[in-house]
């Protein structure tokens, strides 16, 4: 029986010991997890800090039992690869024929004067958001903090930023690049977002650094200061590399692995949030996922390389729809690039493509698009023609008909395939209202949606013979063109019930009598 | 005048029938308030289908493979079956031979088939047509409330709900008249194609083929941080809402739009809506249902009502809107693969006992459980398989998943008989063919979608030479050396039977007295147990599992079975249009139907036709890895550049069931009908690669 040791209880290392347990049901799997807590899910911390969700309600799904073993609170303090063991802090000693590192990231704490305290951990009264027991801090310095910074106005920190305030707190966003997530965003797209977070009572502090922090006061590197009871540090992650470092695998910004997650010893295995693969260290849930599917794979004898995933990076901040998908700044020659600009009312889109696929979009403001766009960067799929629809992101509907100009061939009553010719055929048949222009049709007797456009036809044949009547003529024959040749519905018009044409201004236009 | 139902869908709307020179004809009821005097194409036109110019009136029968069907006496085709099949069981075992039934058979059909399987065939292979239809919805409700019954509460509930959430139901076009009943409610409408029904929507979500699962855990976690759980009714009524919280933790509003396409926006939309509303409710149809994950799917937006509180509240709940006509009655009575009538469990003891002692045979004797529709039906003629084939009231030439294998396997049969009124494409490959009455030619009973039952009348006798099912199954029984007494073909007999068969069992039909199915009679739904009287509303006091509980059920998104990729870089969904009917065996035979949407197409999205070298108006291949089918091109700009839809009604090379993927949902065994991977060619390029090419 094969021993699959996983270093790391957060989400990449839940995932793969979830994914081992079906796929590998011969192994045994070991989890090592540091902190007391269960799984959680790191992406849901947001939810927790603005209220919505209870600590307990981030846990991912238990899956201790069985051929998988969850050991909390056990720190792993070394790695002997000779005799293909770990040591965890309580001086055990755990063999593995296989061994993971999930090891993840921690915050990044600029070294500046009153953020520290003592061990080097945040001082109190300043927390570096990452775990639960970070939230659980926060959430106890939040009931005597008055005034709240936020360093750093990177995504999650703006997420952190939009938490607060969601929850009525004043907050003031510190963030030392040109503009809000640079990484991400072009300088339209950051200023237009930073007006969004300043109407949502977030006030932007960009090209400023943090100097330090002192008696509720954080000094800024022109010698501004801004109150400061509570300061949020947001200012990057860096991999948990140590025990990889001292085992003397291969490491770079994280552990170095190859498509297969397998480091500079093929025994073991990187992934998630310390693992750097290709020179890149996502950082990003979506991508662990994908490489636990492809390390599971890899340890059950199967081949499924690890393809950088395409990223979509969405700002999880009520009231702010913010999608970067895919390298939003991107500027190849030879892109054709699509920008629409609305600062005013918060709205931005920018739409890289290359041969009609997107290879980057920044969409601020635009809810309905995100999807659109994103699953057809994602399927690699050429965009529509129509790029602005696209944007928009609804099919913009055609114009209805007034009954005068519906072509005689149009549906009007879809369950009894009723057309207009045949209800003008009624009418002159004697059925006058809309109830005989039913009993002579059987228009209507269905789902009796189309019953206002009968009703409409009615009185608009009524109308015009009223109107020839008053005109002289003996029977509207002239108004009511029977059989007259119109042209036939283009395919596809089973869909578009209503053929579109301008409608008369003076009658009422088809889509109103349509309407409920 | 005779009041009668319509034959098609599991509506059954109110009918009534004069016979005056011209032919029968129909007009909607006003009186029964199911459709309250509404009708669709379908109902208005179904007396065609009993004066069809090419009706089966005689038996035919084929003197050996590759002959021609030729006419015969009812003695020669019932002696021949008779002998055939006697001399397949003799030789192979009673499983040598297989039964397909039909979820549009009477609930006296449908239990008499059953026992006839059981009793007079001793086989265990036997399924229906069903499968194919509700079965997620039945395996997800019986698993939440210990009780499946399509919608738990009179349709007429739904007149007076705020909200209803559709998924994946175009009722628009599959029942129209259950439209009225929508009307003063706004609809969210969960459909990957802006049909009909999404038109008229207050909000339409567009989910990517097979994301359905996803959407639904996406909406779950919307109202738990949007703070719409009713804690109150989770904890009093239900058990199981931490671990479905688990699963569903893991779609956040942001993945879920990544996966499934729908806004954020749109999900706290939807979600808000249905918490708002005071009288809502959440429906599925075959677009939720027909994956290979249909029960988890369904099962998920049950846990979203339950989390909102819906289920066993008057004016709110869950419902399936079941399909086929006697698609409620037609899962109750024992055709399906592993129950006994009364939606029993062939596998429960106490079940066999008390079924066997109707029948008046040793519990012993009954077979166990079989396989389930797709998998029978991909058995057939192969080594271990069956060898003869009874199909009634069914055309899986044309309804089965990957149909051309599916074709296949019935040529490869020793016998195959159909039952049927029309040479459907099924029955054409037959070598005994026998024709059956329909409609408003027989009695019996139907139970619709609400869970009530109906009775189906006579209204003209059926054309000389036809006989019914029921007679048909008689005659069977008695070749097989059965008593006369054990198989009677009038339907108040077989019902009576039919009442004490189910007593005690879920569907309950033994309080049922002749007279409360009357005209004036109150509406009678099950159960309805001896003494008893009928239950139009279930689980407002508790829920059918022992301890009165809803179940969560903890349920994690997949992936379609097949992805687009390179070679098949478009999703094909499959469905229906209002003028057709299921396998358009009857309303290809109407000419009203037929001048509607007589012919087979495809709807593809302006660019993607274009990117295909297609016309609007030409023919396109569509093909998959199981094969082709060909259909006429209709461009529809609000579709989906990814996704192209066929309806399934159409015979021949037009077939869509010939690119499906018969995909099994592990639970209910339902074939992936609504998601495979396709790409298009104009016709005439391209090698073909399936038997659709023309």
């Amino acid at each position: 029986m094969s021993r699959i040791v996983i270093v790391g209880n957060g989400p990449a290392g839940h995932r793969l010991a979830e994914l081992l347990r079906t796929r590998a049901p011969r192994a045994a799997v070991t989890v090592l997890g540091a902190e007391a807590e269960p799984a959680y899910n790191r992406v849901l911390l947001p939810s927790v800090i603005s209220g919505k969700l209870s600590p307990e309600q981030t846990y991912l799904t238990g899956h201790d039992s069985g051929t998988v073993t969850v050991r909390r609170g056990a720190a792993v303090t070394g790695i002997d690869r000779e005799q293909r063991t770990v040591r965890t802090a309580d001086g055990l000693l755990h063999p593995y024929d296989e061994l993971v590192l999930a090891t993840g990231a921690r915050c990044f704490l600029p070294p500046l004067p009153g953020l520290t305290g003592a061990g080097g951990g945040p001082a109190d009264g300043v927390v570096a958001l990452r775990t639960l027991a970070d939230c659980r801090r926060l959430e106890d310095l939040l009931t005597r903090a008055g005034s709240v910074v936020v360093l750093g106005g990177g995504v999650l920190g703006l997420e952190v930023a939009r938490a607060l305030s969601d929850r009525g707190h004043g907050v003031d966003v510190v963030h030392m690049g040109p503009h809000v997530m640079e990484r991400q965003l072009d300088a339209p797209a950051g200023k237009t977002l930073a007006g969004v977070l300043e109407r949502l009572g977030i006030r932007i502090h960009t090209g400023r650094a943090a100097a330090s922090w002192t008696g509720g006061r954080l000094v800024l590197d022109d010698g501004s200061g801004l109150p400061a009871d509570l300061v949020v540090v947001s200012a990057g992650v860096q991999p948990n590399t140590e025990l990889a470092r001292a085992a003397g695998l291969s490491v770079g910004r994280g552990v170095v692995v190859d498509d297969h997650m397998r480091t500079s010893d093929p025994r073991i295995h990187a992934l998630g949030d310390c693992a750097e693969h290709a020179g890149l260290v996502p950082g990003l849930i979506a991508p662990a996922w994908e490489q636990a599917e492809t390390l599971a794979e890899a340890l059950t004898g199967g081949h499924r390389p690890y393809t950088a995933t395409r990223t979509v990076t969405r700002l999880k901040a009520r009231g702010v729809d913010l999608a970067v998908i895919g390298d939003g700044n991107h500027a190849l020659p030879g892109a054709e690039v699509v920008t629409l600009a609305d600062p005013a009312r918060g709205q931005y889109a920018r739409l890289a493509l290359q041969d009609e696929r997107v290879v980057g979009a920044i969409l601020l403001g635009f809810p309905s698009s995100v999807a659109a766009v994103s699953q057809l960067y994602d399927a690699g799929a050429p965009t529509p023609v129509d790029r602005l629809a696209l944007l928009a992101g609804r099919a913009v509907a055609g114009r209805a008909d007034a009954p005068g100009d519906l072509p005689d061939e149009a549906v009007v009553c879809r369950c009894n395939n009723v057309t207009k010719r045949a209800l003008v055929a009624g009418w002159r048949g004697g059925a006058r209202t809309p109830g005989a222009l039913a009993r002579a049709t059987r228009a209507s007797t269905g789902c009796g949606g189309c019953a206002g456009a009968v009703d409409g036809i009615c009185t608009w044949l009524n109308a015009t013979r009223e109107a020839a009547d008053e005109a002289g003529d003996a029977l509207c024959a002239d108004a009511v063109p029977a059989g007259e040749a119109h042209a036939a519905s283009p395919a596809g018009a089973g869909e578009a019930f209503v053929p579109a044409a301008a409608p008369r201004q003076e009658e009422q236009p088809l889509h109103e009598l349509l309407a409920r | 005048m005779t009041r009668t139902h319509c034959p098609y869908c599991a509506l059954q709307c109110g009918t009534r029938l004069e016979v005056s020179p011209q032919g029968l004809t129909v007009s909607p009821d006003e009186d029964f308030p199911v459709n309250a005097g509404r009708l669709c194409m379908k109902g208005w036109t179904a007396p065609r289908v009993l004066s069809a110019p090419d009706r089966l009136t005689s038996p035919l029968m084929r003197q050996r493979p590759g002959a021609q069907q030729r006419p015969v006496p009812w003695e020669t085709a019932l002696d021949r079956v008779g002998a055939e099949l006697r001399r397949i069981v003799s030789a192979h075992g009673p499983d040598a031979v297989a039964v397909f039934g039909g979820g549009g058979l009477t609930n006296e059909k449908a239990y008499t088939l059953g026992k006839f399987a059981r009793v007079a065939l001793g086989t265990s292979q036997i399924d229906y047509n069903g499968r194919f239809c509700m079965s997620s919805a039945a395996a997800a409700g019986s698993a939440a409330f210990g009780l499946d019954r399509g919608l738990p509460f009179p349709v007429t509930d739904l007149a007076s709900a705020e909200v209803v959430l559709l998924a994946g139901a175009n009722v628009a076009e599959t029942m129209p008249p259950l439209m009225q009943h929508l009307a003063g409610a706004d609809l969210i409408v969960v459909d990957p194609r802006r049909s009909a029904t999404a038109e008229g929507a207050a909000l339409h979500l567009s989910p990517a083929p097979g994301t359905d699962l996803a959407l639904a855990l996406g909406l779950l976690h919307v109202a738990v941080v949007d703070g719409h759980v009713d804690h109150g009714y989770v904890a009093q009524r239900t058990t199981g809402f931490d671990e479905a919280w688990r699963r569903a933790a893991e779609w956040w509003p942001e993945r879920t739009e990544r996966v499934t396409g729908v806004p954020v926006a749109d999900q706290y939309a939807a979600v808000r809506m249905l918490a708002a509303a005071k009288r809502r409710y959440v429906l599925t149809g075959r677009g939720a249902e027909q994956h290979s994950k249909g029960t988890d799917t369904v099962s998920s937006y049950i846990n979203l009502a339950l989390a909102l509180g819906m289920p066993g509240r008057e004016g709110s709940g869950y419902g399936c809107l079941t399909g086929q006509g006697n698609g409620q009655g037609g899962r109750e009575h024992g055709q399906k693969a592993d129950q006994l009538p009364g939606y029993r469990r062939i596998t429960d003891p106490a079940a066999r006992e008390h079924v066997a002692g109707v029948w008046g045979v040793d519990p012993a004797d009954l077979p166990g459980a079989g396989p389930s529709g797709y998998e029978l039906l991909d058995s057939l003629g192969r080594p271990g398989g069956p060898r003869a084939l009874l199909v009634f009231g069914s055309n899986p030439v044309v309804s089965a998943p990957a149909a051309g294998e599916i074709t296949a396997r019935l040529a490869s049969l020793d016998l195959l008989v159909v039952a049927d009124f029309v040479p459907s494409e099924t029955a054409r490959m037959a070598d005994v063919v026998l024709p059956v009455t329909q409609w408003a030619e027989e009695d019996g009973t139907m139970t619709n979608l609400e869970g009530r039952v109906l009775r189906r009348r006579r209204a003209i006798d059926p054309p000389p030479g036809v006989r019914t099912d029921l007679w048909v199954l008689r005659e069977l029984a008695g070749r097989l050396g059965q008593p006369a007494h054990r198989f009677p073909d009038d339907p108040g007999e077989v019902f009576a039977e039919l009442r004490r068969a189910s007593q005690g069992g879920a569907a309950d039909y033994s309080g049922i007295e002749p007279r409360n199915l009357d005209d004036q009679a109150e509406p009678v739904h099950w159960p309805f147990p001896a003494g008893g009287s009928s239950t139009p509303r279930l689980f407002l006091e508790r829920f059918a599992h022992e301890d009165g509980r809803a179940r969560f059920r903890a349920v994690a998104h997949r992936d379609a079975a097949e992805l687009p990729d390179g070679a098949y870089p478009l999703h094909a969904t499959t469905g229906r249009v209002l003028a057709q009917y299921q396998s358009g065996a009857q309303t290809r035979r109407v000419p009203e139907s037929v001048e509607a949407d007589g012919e087979a197409f495809v709807e593809v999205h302006p660019d993607t036709a274009r990117r295909s070298g297609l016309t609007a108006g030409g023919l396109a291949r569509v093909v998959s890895r199981r094969g082709a089918t060909v259909a006429r091109v209709r461009t529809v700009a609000s579709l989906r550049t990814d996704t192209v839809f066929l309806p399934f009604h159409f015979p021949d090379a037009g077939r869509a069931n010939l690119i499906t993927n018969p995909a099994l949902d592990p639970v209910s065994r339902m074939p992936e009908f609504k998601v495979c991977s396709v790409r298009l060619e104009p016709l005439g390029s391209g090698a073909a690669t399936g038997s659709g090419a023309l």
